[in-house]
């Protein structure tokens, strides 16, 4: 069983999004990610030829994942880390929580990943004692309040700085109540403090993975806050968790998705701190780790191999996509009701917990593409999009009134002579119901959509009527 | 099931399911020899224009990223000037004239007494403000420092502390990480890594609250970058 889902009630979800004042105003800071992520792709000439890089170097290494996770495997164990495997969520909570205890772990101090909120890692920790301490501050903002990421770089997006004073007025109660917290500095100061203590009590850090590497056994995340590194090298052992998808074979193909990876996610050339961890600390290191760990997690995801899902596994988690998506923008992500939001969200989650319960994310599309367009592994998530619909249509999850109204358009669009025909009565209704304004504010049965934006009324006459009349022209 | 017997089970199933949709039994002789052909020969794709050039363009490139970056860059013509511009950074930035650095002999040379700096060598255990460290490489194309952990240059020292003065020699700095990597496999051998290998772009900082840029998240509010020769 992996973290629980709502997303089947995507539709009240998205519903209390759009009325939310407080999240809509949260969201408006989100914008900034589109220009950083333009600035910086201009700034790389060469930004075009290494997104085809990146995208041949993902292809290549699915398309050898089995020779590539035994080369890793191996590589890991020579520099005397291990390596542990997990079909399903509930075994790699399995596997970590008993690494944890065979540690003697009372805290552990996590690194952002989210790979651990998609099998519920937190949760199977406190379950058994051992209290998880989120370290990234928008992380650790959202665990204060029990709630999970809105976003897979930003997890915090939907918080304003008002929210976070309460919270961290809420928690720390040894603080001074009459302390100023009315600045983001002042946020920080405090959170750099409280967060170091439990820094340099934990007894295990667990850190997801950005990408293993094969050739050196190496993991390697990506951060700007420098948590993922102290979550690392301060406590007694170091847990990786990082799902089967994460490998690339070398060095070299590792700074190729890396280049790619910082500018499509916040528009820096390179994120602060870019780490490459490999096995334990050595016999004559002064810090570091006494034991290194990576648990292999599959979770549905080598069934989408060789399928019409397989590009979806070169997804890097960018965010690029969300932060592009129109749907996003206007409903944050926790409308999502999983883990993953935002495009790449509405192709992964119906593959990893089932069209049943995630068939609906796919609706959450505009078409509009610009998912595509930004996407640095160029995965075709429109088109992934419309492969789901398809199913859910195939075996009949879509609601009923959708199904109608289909059938009664195919019904139409199946007579060609009918089609025009009522089509071009209806163009000309609606224009003239529309002539005052040139929009209309109401329809019948329709007003569940003009509840909330204006239709732009129709021309008088019907695009194929014109086209008609203008070929006719000009044969 | 023993727990032992689960594990081997987990690993099995795993690979035969992956193997399985790809449509492969995994003991195909033109995959192998793929496979084994890139690990080995590595190959490069594509570098960036940007951080190519002599030692002088590589040196104005990694400066100016650098300095993109938040970072502040001083250069130095000597390792013997380098605890002399760690003083002056320490002062000027209002900080105490101590230092923490690991056992890298290269500061073990340097003129330390000359300066008014109490220097500490070692790890940190979380209570130093300021540190020093010694680059094993820096890149030109994006102002990034390689840093790897050992007893010369402990791990710590690039997270806990406030203050962060980092040391290249000019020599070191190379065109990008492809360049790092063959200076590495020259240092550790093929296939082999330190257990930690760090590569920095400024100082720490986070945008978590309503996306407000702010540095010193939980690593240096400060990184100072000293070009030695």
């Amino acid at each position: 069983m992996s973290a629980v889902s709502t997303a089947s009630r995507f539709k009240e979800n998205a519903h209390a999004a759009l009325i939310d004042a407080r999240l809509q105003g949260a969201l408006s800071f989100s914008r900034n990610f589109t220009v950083r992520r333009s600035a910086a792709a201009e700034r790389l000439p060469e930004f075009e030829a290494l997104r085809d890089s990146a995208r041949a170097i993902k292809d290549h290494t699915l398309a050898h994942l089995d020779l590539y996770l035994e080369a890793y495997e191996r590589k890991v164990r020579e520099s005397g880390g291990e390596v542990h495997y997990a079909q399903d969520a509930d075994e790699a909570r399995r596997i970590v929580v008993g690494l944890c205890r065979s540690f003697g772990a009372k805290s552990v101090a996590k690194g952002k990943s989210m790979v651990a909120e998609e099998i519920g890692l937190n949760e199977a920790l406190e379950a058994a004692g051992i209290e998880p301490v989120e370290t990234d501050l928008g992380e650790y903002a959202i665990q204060l309040r029990g709630e999970r990421p809105s976003h897979i770089i930003a997890p915090a997006i939907h918080l304003t700085k008002r929210d976070i004073e309460s919270d961290f007025r809420r928690a720390h109660r040894d603080l001074p109540p009459d302390r100023d917290l009315s600045e983001p500095e002042k946020l920080l100061a405090e959170a750099r403090a409280v967060l170091r203590a439990k820094f340099l009590a934990a007894d295990v850090g667990i850190t997801g993975a950005n990408f293993l590497v094969a050739e050196t056994g190496t993991s390697i995340i990506v951060t700007n806050e420098g948590n993922g590194d102290l979550t690392q090298i301060l406590p007694r052992a170091h847990i990786v968790v990082a799902s089967i998808e994460k490998i690339v074979p070398t060095l070299e193909d590792a700074a190729q998705l890396l280049r790619v990876l910082s500018r499509s996610a916040t528009g820096q050339d390179m994120s602060v701190y870019t780490t490459f961890s490999t096995g334990p600390r050595r016999a004559d290191d002064p810090d570091g780790p006494g034991a290194y760990h990576v648990v292999v997690i599959d979770n549905g995801r080598s069934a989408m191999l060789g399928g019409a899902f397989e590009d979806m596994l070169r997804c890097i988690r960018c965010g690029a996509c969300m932060n592009h998506c129109p749907v996003y923008q206007a409903l944050g992500g926790h409308a999502y009701g999983w883990v993953y939001p935002g495009p790449m969200g509405a192709v992964l989650t119906p593959s990893l917990i089932g069209v049943k319960e995630g068939g609906q994310l796919p609706n959450a599309s505009t078409f509009c593409g610009r998912c595509e367009e930004v996407c640095p592994v160029r995965i075709p998530l429109p088109k992934m999009m419309r492969h789901w619909r398809e199913r859910e249509f195939e075996r009949h999850l879509s609601p009923a009134p959708f199904r109608y109204g289909l059938g009664f358009w195919a019904f139409f669009a199946t007579r060609p002579a009918l089609y025009r025909f009522s089509t071009g009565l209806a163009a000309r209704a609606l224009h003239l119901m529309g002539r005052s304004k040139g929009r209309l504010s109401w329809l019948p049965l329709a007003t569940g959509w003009t509840r909330w934006r204006d239709l732009a009324a129709p021309e008088r006459t019907t695009f194929q009527s014109r086209w008609r009349a203008k070929s006719g022209a000009t044969r | 099931m023993n727990p032992r017997s689960e594990a081997t089970n987990s690993r099995e199933a795993v690979f035969a399911s992956i193997r399985r949709s790809l449509g492969v039994a995994g003991d195909e002789e033109p995959r192998r020899f793929e496979v084994e052909a890139r690990l080995t020969k590595a190959p490069v794709g594509v570098r960036p224009e940007r951080g190519q050039g002599d030692l002088a363009a590589r040196a104005a490139t990694f400066k100016a990223e650098a300095e993109r970056a938040q970072a502040s860059v001083a250069e130095v013509p000597t390792l013997a000037h380098v605890p002399g511009e760690v003083a002056r950074f320490l002062r000027d930035s209002n900080c105490p004239a101590t230092v923490r650095m690991g056992a890298d002999a290269r500061f073990a040379q340097m003129p330390w007494s000359e300066t008014p700096l109490e220097v500490a060598v070692g790890a940190s255990d979380g209570h130093d403000l300021n540190a020093l460290s010694f680059a094993f490489a820096a890149v030109a194309e994006s102002g990034t420092l390689a840093l790897v952990s050992g007893p010369d240059n402990p791990t710590t020292l690039n997270f806990l502390p406030d203050n962060h003065v980092v040391a290249v020699a000019r020599d070191d700095l190379v065109a990008d990480m492809e360049a790092v990597f063959l200076k590495l496999r020259a240092a550790y051998g093929k296939g082999a890594a330190p257990r930690t290998l760090n590569f920095i772009t400024g100082p720490s900082r986070s945008a978590d609250i309503e996306q407000t840029l702010l540095l010193g998240a939980h690593g240096p509010r400060r990184l100072h970058i000293v070009i030695a020769g």
